[in-house]
C-alpha cells in the first residue's frame, strides 16, 4: 500500500507549473466504516512539501494550492497510509475515507468483553496506561490501591494484596489476559501473581455483578487487559526503566509488537526487577529484597469476525520475608512489639534468605471468537495454569535449605461464552465454564502439609441480560450457578481430631490411622447461585444514577477448612474447620456520578450483609514445648459491611487541577456485636496536578495520603508469663497504628525523539519528608517502620 | 474453513481439559523432622545419690494437647549438681536426638536459665560453642537455702554472642520450658 502511495507521488509531482496558486484544498477525514471523524490524521501534499493534521473533528485546510492535479498522502496511526489524487479547480472540498480499524480491533483482540462495558449497573474504575506506567516497579496491589475504595493488605512492603471495599483474598477475583488467576489467593500472605506491566489498563468492579467472570467475587473483579494491536503494518515498542533509590534496585521492562495488515500480529514482553533491603526512615528492613523475572508471548490473528489468539507467561518472584518477624512464641512477640526497633538489623545487601518465597506461575491460554449472524459473537477459550509455591523457613541441620511450604497447584479451565443482541433493545451474555484443579503438597518438606492434597471440579453457567428502557433508563439482571466438587485427602493429628468431636461426627471418612495421625479423606459438593440486579438513570448530560444489587456465593477456601497448626510468619496457631458452608453476601450499591470537564464527582456508597461470613479470631493460647502461642480458630457468623467511596476533581486554570479521594468502610460482626478485624482505616488522599502541553507535555504533581487511625477493632489482646522478668506481659495484638500522613511528589516530560519515537522522563518522591508510620493492615506493623523516603527515577522510551 | 479450525480448537482444548484428570493417589504421610517433643535436664548432685529429673514432654506439637511436665524430686539445700539437657524428637521411631544437631551448630545457639526470685538457686555454663561462648546444653545449678521457686530453661536460635542474657540477646525461641522446684 506504502509502495501504492510512493508512486503515485512520485508520478504526479512531476506536473508542477506555476499558474494562479491562491486555491485551497478544505476537506474531512472520515472512517470508511462508520463515517467517524479522524482527528490527527496527517496530509502531505507532494511537490509542494505542504503538511497539516486534521482537526478534532476530522477537518483541514490546505492553502496556497494551483488550479491543477495533485497527489496527496493521508496517514493515521491507527489506518493505513493512503494516496489520492485530487484536482484543484478553485477552492475545493472533498472527503477523504480511511479505512480506519480501531473500532474493529476493540472487539476482536481483547476478548469483546475488555473494551466494552463489563458490568452497566456498577460504575467501573478503570486505571489508564499512563497510571500503570507510573507503577511499572510497583506490584498490581500498589496500583489498585490507586482506586477510591481499595486499600491493600501487606507483610511488608512486597507482598501486596488487594482489599476492595474491606474484603480481600479469596473475595476478590483476579480476570488476567481473560484469564481467572489460581494462584493460591486464599493466603494473606499470597501476592497475586501478574507483572504489572503486562496490562495496558486495569477495571475493577466492586461486587460481584460481574457474573460473566465468576459468582464469587463477594469483595469485587479486578480485570487486567493488554494492549490492543492495530492491523496494519507494524513495527512498535516500548522500554521502561525505573531506579530506586529505597532498595537500591530497579525495573526494567521492555514490550516489542509486529503486526501485519493481514490481522497476524505477535506480541514479546519481559520484565526484571531486582531489589535489596528496603529502609525504613530509621534503619534497614533486613531481608526484604526481591527478585522478579516475568516474560509473556502472545501472538494470533483478528479479523473483522473471526480471530485466534495465543498467549503464554511466565512469573516468577522471590521476596525476602523481614527478618525480624520471624520469632518463636508470645514471649517473643512481647519482646518484639515492646522493642521501637526490629529486633534483627543487618547491614544492607541485595542476598535474599530465608524466611521467604519463592513462586513460579506459568499460564497458558488459547482463545478464538467468532461472529455469527443472528447469533452474535462465540468465544471460546482454555487455559492452562501452574503456580508453584515455595516457603522458605528458618531452619536447623539438614533441612536448613528445605522449604517448608512446597505447594504446585494446576488449573485447566474451558469456557464458552456467547454475546448477542437480541433486539435493538436487547442484550444477552451467556456462557458455560468447566474447571479442573488439584493441588499438591510435596510431603518432602518434612513439615506437616498447611493445605491437603485436592481435587477440585467446578462447573458453571450464567447468562446476563440488558434492557434499554428508554433514553435514560438501562435495566439489567442476571444469575449463575456453578456447582463445585472437592475430593480431600488431610491428615489430621489424632489429637487435634478427637478434641474436635471429629471421630464421633465423621468415621466414615478415615482412610487410615497412624501412630498420631489420621488420613481423612473429606468430599464436598457446593451448589452455589448468584444473581445481580441493576439499572442505570441517565439525569442529563452531566449526572448519571448507577443502582445495584448482587448475590454471590464463595465455597470456603482451603485454608479455611483445613488449618491446622503453627503459622510461623503469624506467630500463631491457626485451626480450620471442616464444616463450613459456603459464604453468602448480599450487597446494595448506589452511585451518583457527574461527569463535566471542571468539576466532577462520584459518590459511592454501599453496604455488604453478609451471612456465613468466615472470619479468624482468638480463642485460647495453647502451650507447647516452644512457648505459648495464641490460637486463631476460623468460625463462621453473619457480618456487615458499610462503607462510602467518594471522588472528586477540580479544575481551577486550564493547567490546574485538584483530585480528591475519600474511602470509609466500617465491619461488624452481627453474631458477636464487635467490630470485624482488619478493617481498612478511613483514608483520604488529595492532590494537586499542573500539566503544561507547550512545555514537553510537564506534569508535576504533590500528593497527600492521610490515613487515620483504626478506632473500631476488636480486642485480642492476651497475658503470657515472662520467666526471666517473673510477671504477666500483655501481648497488644489489637491496638492499631497511628494515623498517619504522607506527601508524595511525581513529574514528568515527553521529549520527541523522531517521528515515531519519543522518550518520557518522570522523578518521583515518594514519602518526601521520610515519616516513620507503620500500617494497621501491614501485618509486619508489630516488628518494623514501614518504608522512608524513595526518590525514583523512570525513563521510558517508545518506538 | 474458519468454523472448521474453531471446531477443531475447542475438540482440542477439550482433550487437554479431560486428559489431565484422576491421578488418584493416598496422600503420604509427613512426620514433623526439626519438631521437639521432649526436654530432659538430668542435674546429678556432686554426692551422686539423688539424681533430679525434669523432663516436659508434648507429643502433638502444636496440637491441643498440652506438654506433660514432671520434676522426679526436690532438690537438696546446698549442693552442686552437674545438669545435662536432652532434647528429643519422639514422633519419629526411634527417637531423634535434636542436642546433636544443637551442639553440631553451636554457634547457632544457646540455652538461658531464668531462675525466679523466690528461688535459691544459680547457673553457670560449663559448655561452650566454637567460638568459645556459651552454649549451656551442659551446666551446674547450685542451690542454697530451702525456698521454691521456678527454674525455666530457654533455648534461642540465632541469639546475639557473647550477650549478657536472654534479653539482651534476641533470637528465635525454640524451647521455652518451665519446671516449678523445691529446694529442701
Amino acid at each position: 500500500m506504502r509502495i501504492y502511495a510512493l508512486m503515485v507521488l512520485l508520478f504526479t509531482s512531476i506536473t508542477s507549473i506555476s499558474q494562479n496558486c491562491n486555491n485551497s484544498l478544505s476537506g474531512k477525514v472520515i472512517d470508511l466504516h462508520d463515517g467517524t471523524a479522524l482527528k490527527e490524521a496527517m496530509i502531505i501534499v507532494a511537490g509542494t512539501e505542504q503538511m497539516v493534521v486534521t482537526n478534532s473533528d476530522g477537518t483541514f485546510t490546505i492553502p496556497n494550492l494551483c488550479n491543477q492535479t495533485y497527489a496527496i498522502q493521508i496517514s493515521h496511526p491507527f489506518c493505513s497510509t493512503i494516496g489520492f489524487k485530487i484536482k484543484v479547480d478553485g477552492d475545493t472540498s472533498k472527503v477523504f475515507k480511511l479505512e480506519h480499524h480501531l473500532e474493529e480491533l476493540n472487539e476482536i483482540i481483547v476478548n469483546g468483553k475488555s473494551q466494552d462495558t463489563k458490568l452497566n449497573s456498577v460504575l467501573e474504575e478503570t486505571i489508564s496506561k499512563d497510571k500503570v506506567e507510573q507503577f511499572s516497579n510497583a506490584s498490581l496491589g500498589d496500583v489498585l490501591n490507586t482506586i477510591s475504595g481499595v486499600s491493600s493488605l501487606n507483610t511488608g512492603n512486597t507482598v501486596v494484596k488487594p482489599i476492595i471495599n474491606g474484603l480481600h483474598s479469596s473475595r476478590v477475583v483476579l480476570i488476567n489476559n481473560g484469564v481467572r488467576m489460581q494462584d493460591q489467593e486464599w493466603g494473606v500472605e499470597h501476592a497475586p501473581n501478574v507483572d504489572v506491566n503486562t496490562a495496558e489498563n486495569i477495571t475493577l468492579i466492586k461486587g460481584a455483578g460481574a457474573l460473566q467472570y465468576s459468582g464469587d467475587a463477594i469483595a469485587g473483579v479486578i480485570i487486567t487487559e493488554p494492549s490492543k494491536v492495530f492491523i496494519k503494518d507494524s513495527l512498535y515498542g516500548k522500554t521502561l526503566l525505573s531506579l530506586s533509590s529505597n532498595g537500591q534496585g530497579g525495573t526494567l521492562t521492555s514490550k516489542l509488537t509486529k503486526s501485519y495488515e493481514n490481522g497476524w500480529f505477535a506480541t514479546i514482553q519481559g520484565t526484571l526487577k531486582r531489589y535489596g533491603d528496603f529502609k525504613a526512615p530509621d534503619y534497614v528492613l533486613s531481608n526484604t529484597g526481591a527478585f522478579e523475572r516475568n516474560a509473556s508471548l502472545r501472538f494470533g490473528v483478528n479479523r473483522f469476525n473471526y480471530g485466534l489468539e495465543g498467549y503464554y507467561s511466565f512469573f516468577k518472584n522471590e521476596i525476602g520475608i523481614l527478618s525480624a518477624s520471624h520469632i518463636g512464641g508470645a514471649e517473643d512477640q512481647v519482646r518484639a512489639i515492646n522493642s521501637t526497633v526490629p529486633l534483627v538489623i543487618n547491614n544492607f545487601t541485595y542476598a535474599l534468605n530465608n524466611p521467604k518465597q519463592d513462586i513460579t506461575h506459568h499460564l497458558a491460554r488459547i482463545k478464538g471468537f467468532k461472529k455469527f449472524d443472528g447469533l452474535g459473537r462465540l468465544d471460546i477459550q482454555y487455559d492452562f495454569q501452574q503456580n508453584h509455591r515455595l516457603e522458605y523457613d528458618i531452619r536447623v541441620g539438614d533441612d536448613a535449605d528445605k522449604p517448608a511450604l512446597d505447594l504446585v497447584l494446576k488449573t485447566h479451565t474451558l469456557l464458552v461464552d456467547l454475546d448477542s443482541k437480541l433486539s435493538e433493545k436487547i442484550t444477552l451474555k451467556s456462557g458455560l465454564s468447566a474447571r479442573y484443579q488439584d493441588n499438591f503438597a510435596d510431603p518432602s518438606t518434612g513439615v506437616r502439609r498447611l493445605i491437603p492434597d485436592y481435587e477440585k471440579y467446578d462447573l458453571g453457567v450464567y447468562g446476563i441480560s440488558t434492557y434499554q428502557l428508554n433514553s435514560s433508563w438501562l435495566i439489567e439482571a442476571g444469575a449463575r450457578f456453578d456447582y463445585t466438587y472437592m475430593d480431600v485427602f488431610k491428615f489430621y493429628r489424632t489429637s487435634f481430631w478427637e478434641s474436635r468431636n471429629y471421630d464421633v461426627l465423621y468415621p466414615e471418612i478415615v482412610v487410615e490411622e497412624f501412630a498420631n495421625q489420621i488420613l481423612t479423606n473429606p468430599e464436598y459438593d457446593f451448589n452455589n447461585l448468584s444473581a445481580t440486579l441493576g439499572s442505570t438513570y441517565l439525569i442529563n448530560d452531566d449526572y448519571k444514577l448507577f443502582f445495584n444489587y448482587s448475590m454471590a456465593s464463595r465455597v470456603p477456601n482451603p485454608s479455611e477448612l483445613f488449618s491446622e497448626g503453627l503459622h510461623h510468619s503469624a506467630s500463631r496457631i491457626e485451626l480450620g474447620d471442616l464444616q463450613f458452608t459456603s459464604e453468602v453476601s448480599n450487597k446494595l450499591s448506589l452511585t451518583l456520578q457527574k461527569k463535566s470537564d471542571v468539576f466532577g464527582f462520584s459518590i459511592q456508597p454501599y453496604m455488604n450483609t453478609i451471612s456465613n461470613f468466615v472470619t479468624i479470631e482468638p480463642t485460647e493460647v495453647e502451650q507447647t514445648i516452644r512457648g505459648n502461642f495464641q490460637v486463631w480458630e476460623y468460625r463462621q457468623t453473619n457480618a456487615q459491611l458499610l462503607g462510602l467511596d467518594i471522588d472528586a476533581s477540580y479544575t481551577f486554570a486550564t493547567n490546574l487541577r485538584f483530585n480528591h479521594q475519600f474511602s470509609l468502610v466500617k465491619g461488624y460482626d452481627r453474631t458477636l456485636n464487635e467490630p470485624l478485624i482488619s478493617m481498612p482505616p478511613v483514608n483520604t488522599t488529595n492532590e494537586l496536578t499542573y500539566q503544561n502541553p507547550k512545555a514537553n507535555n510537564l506534569k508535576i504533581a504533590l500528593q497527600s495520603e492521610f490515613v487515620f487511625g483504626q478506632n473500631e477493632y476488636p480486642n485480642n489482646n492476651f497475658e503470657v508469663y515472662i520467666p526471666e522478668t517473673e510477671n504477666w506481659e500483655l501481648v497488644d495484638v489489637s491496638t492499631p497504628p497511628d494515623a498517619y500522613h504522607l506527601l508524595n511528589f511525581r513529574s514528568s516530560m515527553d521529549f520527541s525523539i523522531s517521528k515515531s519515537s519519543n522518550l518520557t522522563l518522570g522523578f518521583n518522591v515518594t514519602n518526601l519528608l521520610n515519616t516513620s508510620y507503620r500500617d494497621y493492615l501491614n501485618s509486619l506493623r508489630y516488628y518494623a517502620d514501614d518504608l522512608g523516603r524513595n526518590f525514583s527515577l523512570n525513563i521510558k522510551f517508545n518506538y | 474453513m474458519k468454523t472448521i479450525k474453531l471446531l477443531s480448537l475447542s475438540i482440542l482444548a477439550s482433550l487437554a481439559f479431560t486428559a489431565c484428570s484422576d491421578d488418584d493417589e493416598a496422600s503420604e504421610i509427613v512426620n514433623e523432622e526439626e519438631v521437639i517433643t521432649t526436654l530432659t535436664a538430668t542435674l546429678v548432685p556432686g554426692n551422686s545419690t539423688d539424681t533430679i529429673t525434669l523432663k516436659t514432654q508434648d507429643l502433638d506439637g502444636d496440637g491441643p494437647n498440652d506438654p506433660v511436665v514432671t520434676v522426679s524430686g526436690n532438690l537438696a539445700a546446698d549442693t552442686t549438681y552437674e545438669g545435662t539437657i536432652v532434647l528429643l524428637n519422639e514422633t519419629e521411631s526411634p527417637a531423634e536426638n535434636i542436642t546433636e544437631e544443637v551442639e553440631e551448630e553451636s554457634d547457632e545457639h544457646q540455652f538461658f536459665y531464668a531462675i525466679s526470685s523466690g528461688l535459691n538457686a544459680t547457673t553457670t555454663y560449663t559448655n561452650f560453642d566454637s567460638n568459645g561462648e556459651n552454649l549451656g546444653t551442659e551446666f551446674t545449678l547450685t542451690t542454697g537455702a530451702a525456698s521454691s521457686g521456678n527454674i525455666t530453661f530457654i533455648l534461642r536460635h540465632e541469639p546475639k554472642k557473647p550477650n549478657t542474657g536472654s534479653e539482651d540477646a534476641g533470637g528465635e525461641t525454640d524451647i521455652s520450658a518451665t519446671f516449678s522446684v523445691v529446694i529442701e
